[in-house]
């Protein structure tokens, strides 16, 4: 794959990250997460509209407004930018290259498929109770039963998602 | 303080998944086709160095765990479900962001899709809490606590297994 800038090597990045998780929870308390995040944002949507809109039990368990992972989310978002400038990876890309060569170069149907999985993957997840951020990095980091049978079903679906996507065999 | 926290350590995080290139659609599906195994690369490294640190600081007393509770049916149906539209979206919420950050716009439909989802969530969880949410409910458990063992002795089983699974990753040359 055409790479213009230096990646780092996964295991060096990876370690790295395992020791900012670690104190982030030794300064901060706070352990890796990202989908509950969407629920806020939706929540606070939603309030913006009617207030009456948000009287719900999900929405009512969690305090709309912005919270430490929201801004972790921000801040992911920044780092990634920083990062890409840095190496000059930074690309405007509207479809990516392994979905082009399968499907072509439109933008609707890329655009369809992420939304439609967008809103699989986060109602799983919120039923699950974490994504690969809350249930595969800190809940596996923790050891916890919800993290492997969890991180299971990801890979799981996941693979049967990309095998219908893609086909199997062909290597 | 703590939302200072947060966008710092959300800075360096983003900055470390991009510089591996976890980020990429390519990548992710690279996993999920099982040809490119370096979202697995990234992750079992941060969660080798997160398990020792996490537990040596919480027998020093200076951290406490923050364990996710098990419900079967829910962790089992949600994963699943997570699975699938990560295989159709291809990025998980952490790595959308990351992945509008580096330039990849289609990560933006992903990103409406899950807000749409996570309405959607908040809407139909009555109902959910009255079914799938009771089918299997076990609490906050660990692999630990369920076998009765010491945490270091799971902890150095766990983290020869990862390190297995990453030698024969790169034996495969994935």
């Amino acid at each position: 794959m055409q790479d213009n800038g230096k990646p780092w090597s996964p295991y060096l990045a990876g370690t790295l990250s395992g020791l900012l998780a670690v104190a982030s929870v030794l300064i901060a308390g706070k352990y890796f997460g990202a989908s509950t995040t969407f629920v806020r944002a939706a929540g606070l949507v939603e309030q913006g509209v009617s207030t009456e809109l948000v009287q719900t039990p999900y929405y009512l368990k969690y305090a709309l407004e912005m919270d430490w992972q929201f801004l972790f989310l921000v801040g992911i978002v920044i780092g990634a930018f920083l990062a890409s400038l840095s190496d000059k990876s930074f690309k405007v890309q509207k479809v990516p290259a392994m979905w082009a060569e399968r499907f072509g170069p439109a933008w609707a149907p890329r655009a369809a498929a992420a939304f439609i999985g967008g809103v699989a993957a986060i109602y799983g997840a919120r039923l699950a109770g974490g994504c690969p951020s809350g249930h595969g990095l800190s809940g596996l980091s923790q050891m916890s039963i919800s993290g492997f049978l969890s991180v299971a079903g990801f890979f799981l679906g996941g693979i049967l998602s990309a095998r219908m996507l893609y086909g199997g065999g062909k290597k | 303080m703590t939302l200072i926290y947060g966008i710092a350590t959300g800075l360096v995080f983003g900055f470390l998944l991009q510089k591996a290139r976890v980020l990429r659609y390519d990548k992710q599906l690279g996993a999920l086709r099982l040809k490119d195994m370096t979202i697995v690369k990234f992750m079992l490294s941060h969660i080798i160095v997160a398990m020792i640190g996490v537990y040596l600081l919480q027998d020093l007393g200076l951290v406490k765990l923050s364990l996710k509770g098990t419900a079967l049916g829910a962790n089992v149906l949600g994963g699943l479900c997570f699975g699938v539209g990560w295989g159709l979206i291809g990025y998980c919420p952490g790595t959308s962001a990351g992945a509008l950050g580096e330039g990849r716009i289609d990560a933006l439909a992903g990103i409406l899709g899950m807000l749409a989802g996570a309405s959607i969530f908040a809407h139909t969880y009555p109902w959910l809490k009255s079914t799938v949410y009771t089918w299997g409910d076990l609490g906050k458990i660990s692999l630990p606590g369920l076998l009765g063992l010491n945490h270091w002795i799971v902890i150095a089983v766990l983290a020869v297994i990862y390190i297995l699974t990453l030698r024969f990753i790169e034996r495969k040359g994935l």
